[in-house]
């Protein structure tokens, strides 16, 4: 229970420098952390298949996919960062004390409800679940990836004529 | 569901709430494109943790993991759609500012 604790306090932990890190790259970094992080929850909660996509997908591919978009993008010039730091702080100044005080009301309201959900589907296999319970789900997903494949062609499409 | 597993879900939902403020925050404050797409990203990890979670204390991993898996593979797609329409705009107005992609042209 300790050790799950932790992993969530250094899950947040990340997520906060994400936001609050002034260098686009560094943000990026940041995400491939918090997304390592939520790895290893997932192995916690017995889901190793679910963690390694995790792990591949999103710390992996995600990541040099952020990198790629930064790297197409102006880099912010030194004298602009360090005010656009100044700007930053105060902007963002006022996320953590939401964060605390949304964090002990919640822990708070949450301790003495009754909380129960229903078992739905009792299957032991991931694979069966997904190719027979879920096929709705896989249509739309490979729906979803046609239309994402269309959509990049396209998208890099008018590039190349210029 | 045992005692056990309520205790679980009720330290985890306080964390999946937080990190559903921090993207959201993120995604209203910043006015930088990329920075927005790093928030859906936060935005997606709350969903997915919640997702995990739920599955283990009701000990139906199989679906949640299913599940994972399916929202996992579309995340990949939005976001590689979505750094490509930054791309465009960035070639298009020189920033990737979401103020200058206001006004309509043409």
């Amino acid at each position: 229970m300790n050790l799950i604790l932790a992993m969530l306090i250094i899950l947040i932990i990340a997520a906060l420098m994400v936001v609050f890190s002034s260098r686009l790259l560094l943000a990026a970094i940041s995400l491939a952390a918090t997304s390592i992080m939520l790895t290893l929850l997932m192995f916690k909660l017995n889901s190793p298949i679910a963690a390694v996509f995790e792990l591949s997908i999103c710390a992996g591919l995600i990541t040099v996919i952020f990198i790629t978009t930064i790297s197409f993008v102006k880099p912010v010039a030194q004298e602009d960062l360090i005010e656009t730091r100044n700007k930053r702080i105060k902007k963002y100044a006022a996320l953590p004390i939401i964060l605390i005080i949304v964090g002990v009301v919640i822990s708070y309201v949450i301790k003495p409800l009754v909380l129960a959900l229903p078992a739905i589907v009792q299957e032991k296999n991931v694979a069966n679940v997904l190719w027979n319970l879920r096929q709705v789900d896989l249509l739309g997903q490979a729906i979803i990836l046609l239309v994402g494949v269309f959509g990049i062609v396209v998208l890099f499409k008018e590039g190349q004529k210029k | 569901m045992s005692t056990a597993n309520v205790e679980i879900l009720k330290l985890f939902i306080p964390f999946v709430i937080l990190l559903l403020i921090i993207g959201f925050y993120y995604i209203l404050a910043t006015r930088n494109l990329v920075r927005i797409l790093l928030g859906v990203e936060i935005i997606t990890k709350a969903a997915l943790l919640s997702i995990i979670v739920v599955g283990y204390v009701t000990d139906n991993m199989p679906l949640a993991q299913s599940l994972a898996i399916i929202m996992i593979i579309i995340e990949v797609f939005v976001i590689a759609v979505a750094a490509g329409i930054i791309i465009q705009i960035y070639k298009v107005t020189g920033s990737v500012d979401a103020r200058n992609i206001r006004n309509l042209r043409g």
